[in-house]
């Protein structure tokens, strides 16, 4: 870390300026853990939106596939085409490095579209809790505090397991991706719709929402342009932390066999396919997805942290 | 404090009859069961005679009253994939389960506690420090590569333990136990500290965490001013007083136990209830699922109920609260 002479500027001239000098983005400067966590998830994320450009080879095209090419070390040339990969291949001769970089497509995919809609589950139901009150807030709450007492792996995998009976079995493995999204996110709902109705009852009965209401706004309005932007800090570091526990809960699940298919893989789905290789001695299949589920789920994680320390005005 | 555990009660019971509702729903809804129990030649005379033999043509409600009457009676049905009754098969299973969920829960609490004290009595020391970065390391790392990364370690490169299923077991009675023979003690090693570890480093955090607090409390202030040793300070003082978050925490974790138990067993082909169900899920075998389902929620809602009054038998302030709501 340089440590550079802060300079005060008198008037902040652009909105990023302003929010780079703010309290926030002083504290996320400051941080080396935050830094390299941050840097580590950018280039995972940049790696995963452009897998299609930096993939070697395409591993979901059969035509480019080579059985011969099964089974070779990383960095050393295959015994019979003399082909080299980076991170070596698997049984089926793909090439290992362009199967991480899909399948970290596709865990990322499903972590954030679960989070996102956990977030929108969530905040709606805690609002709405918060903002009725009676029997509505004592229905939704009971439902959460049930659901809570049961581990959300559990629920998630329950979920999928009736929505595959629902599916007709021509259509699963299509739909298998959209449902593991819907079953994580059913399974993380109730983090969010606490947070939102514990903060939002306090907000409630400030006196902006009285203005709001003696001037005759709606419910609808006051709940979402009014209280809404007052409490969605804690929802952000919720669903931070959320996101490093969805990408856990994919690749767990998808690694039990119960997510996303062998024809999509994964990180879950990879490690899964590569500990059939452990006892062969053939063990990078397994041991650089794992590698890459480690490192983007632990730098979403202290990412997480941080955000909670920067965001909670006691700590500073 | 009658009242109270009634009310409980009665909220435990709503809690399963809507979970048994799942559970139905999914027998009624999910694949027709006709489908599933008559072959390819079948008539609509005998649809008819089979729908009204299993009770189909009759009101949802006296459906699910049956379904529930069943359910108590320990009967769900015919697994549709091995063609035995689920109650059976769950028997064979659940001392499997048990036995692992028993070893890795005492492993949790025992070195959880003791490490926790430990940590938090030789706050600055370094083997605390050790302990308290590896445990963030656990913490993080998902249960199913911790059992593989054990796997590699003790099973591919030392070839000390077995990497998969139970070892030898002994029957005693209907109960199938791995406890008395070298080999299925062997093979529960692995599987208890995988599932246990995520527990333990839990416990430990708890236990290292309320200790501080305490330690920093007046009474034990005043135990040291009184000339106390360290050691009735530190157990007969200070970790008594740790105890009441730590055995709620604890009872919860004990759920959690059996449900990541589904994971472990699955990577070690543990052939507990856990594996069943995740069998069950891959086969859409609803009756084994709704059976687990039920089981399972029984379980926690019981382990729930009994930390509730635990609590409330411990922790006088709650009769307080309780009475006033």
């Amino acid at each position: 870390m340089t440590e550079t002479v802060e300079t005060p500027q008198t008037a902040p001239n652009s909105r990023f300026a302003k929010f780079w000098d703010g309290d926030f983005a002083w504290s996320f400067r400051h941080s080396p853990v935050a830094l390299v966590a941050s840097l580590v998830v950018v280039v995972l994320v940049l790696a995963a939106i452009f897998a299609p450009l930096i993939a070697p080879y395409n591993p979901f095209d059969p035509a480019t596939l080579n059985l011969m090419n099964g089974f070779t070390p990383p960095g050393t040339p295959n015994a019979f085409t003399q082909e080299t990969f980076l991170l070596g291949t698997d049984d089926q001769g793909r090439d290992v490095f362009s199967t991480i970089l899909y399948g970290l497509r596709i865990s990322l995919f499903v972590g954030t579209a679960a989070v996102v809609l956990a977030m929108i589950i969530g905040v709606i139901l805690g609002l709405v809790a918060a903002y009725y009150g009676g029997w509505i807030e004592t229905f939704i709450m009971r439902v959460a505090d049930v659901q809570l007492t049961f581990p959300a792996i559990l629920v998630a995998m329950l979920i999928f397991g009736i929505a595959k009976g629902v599916t007709p079995p021509e259509y699963r493995n299509e739909m298998a991706i959209y449902v593991l999204i819907i079953a994580i996110a059913l399974s993380d709902w109730v983090q969010f719709a606490r947070v939102v109705r514990g903060a939002a009852l306090v907000e409630k009965n400030k006196e902006y929402v009285q203005a709001a209401r003696l001037i005759g706004r709606g419910s609808l309005p006051i709940m979402f342009r009014h209280i809404l932007p007052n409490v969605l800090s804690p929802v952000l570091v919720i669903a931070t932390i959320s996101l490093a526990l969805a990408i856990i809960a994919e690749a767990t699940l998808s690694f039990l066999g119960v997510g996303a298919p062998p024809t999509q893989p994964s990180l879950g789905t990879l490690i899964r396919i590569g500990q059939g290789f452990l006892f062969s001695g053939e063990w990078w299949i397994l041991f650089f997805p794992a590698c890459t589920l480690l490192a983007l789920a632990l730098s979403v994680n202290l990412l997480g942290d941080w955000l909670r320390d920067a965001l909670n005005p006691k700590l500073r | 404090m009658f009242a109270y555990i009634v009310r409980r009660m009665f909220q435990s019971v709503i809690v399963l009859l809507v979970v048994g509702l799942v559970a139905f729903s999914m027998f009624r809804f999910v694949g027709d069961p006709i489908d599933n129990m008559l072959g390819q030649e079948r008539t609509q005379a005998d649809i008819d005679r089979l729908r009204t033999e299993l009770g189909l043509d009759q009101p949802f409600p006296v459906q699910y009253f049956k379904f529930l009457q069943g359910a108590v009676q320990g009967n769900f049905g015919v697994s549709y994939r091995q063609g035995r009754p689920v109650s059976t098969i769950i028997a064979e299973r659940a001392p499997a389960t048990l036995e692992l969920a028993f070893v890795s829960g005492f492993l949790a609490i025992t070195l959880g506690i003791a490490l926790g004290v430990f940590t938090a009595i030789r706050r600055q020391g370094i083997a605390a420090n050790v302990i308290m970065t590896v445990s963030l390391i656990g913490v993080s790392l998902p249960t199913f590569l911790i059992g593989i990364l054990l796997i590699y370690i003790f099973s591919v490169e030392l070839d000390l333990l077995p990497s998969f299923g139970r070892g030898e077991t002994v029957m005693i009675g209907n109960w199938s136990t791995g406890f008395l023979t070298a080999s299925g003690l062997k093979a529960l090693i692995l599987p208890a500290i995988t599932l246990g570890l995520y527990q333990m480093t839990l416990i430990m955090r708890l236990v290292r965490s309320e200790m501080l607090e305490v330690l920093r409390a007046d009474y034990v202030r005043f135990a040291r001013a009184r000339g106390l040793s360290d050691r009735v300070i530190n157990f007969r003082h200070a970790l008594k007083n740790t105890l009441v978050p730590v055995i709620t925490i604890t009872g919860l974790q004990l759920g959690s136990i059996i449900a990541f138990a589904i994971i472990t067993e699955t990577v070690f082909q543990w052939p507990g209830v856990g594996l069943l169900f995740i069998n069950a899920i891959q086969f859409v075998d609803i009756p084994v699922m709704a059976a687990y389902l039920m089981l399972i929620s029984v379980m926690f809602v019981t382990i729930n109920l009994i930390v509730d009054l635990l609590y409330y038998a411990i922790d006088p302030r709650l009769r307080v609260d309780a009475r006033a709501t």
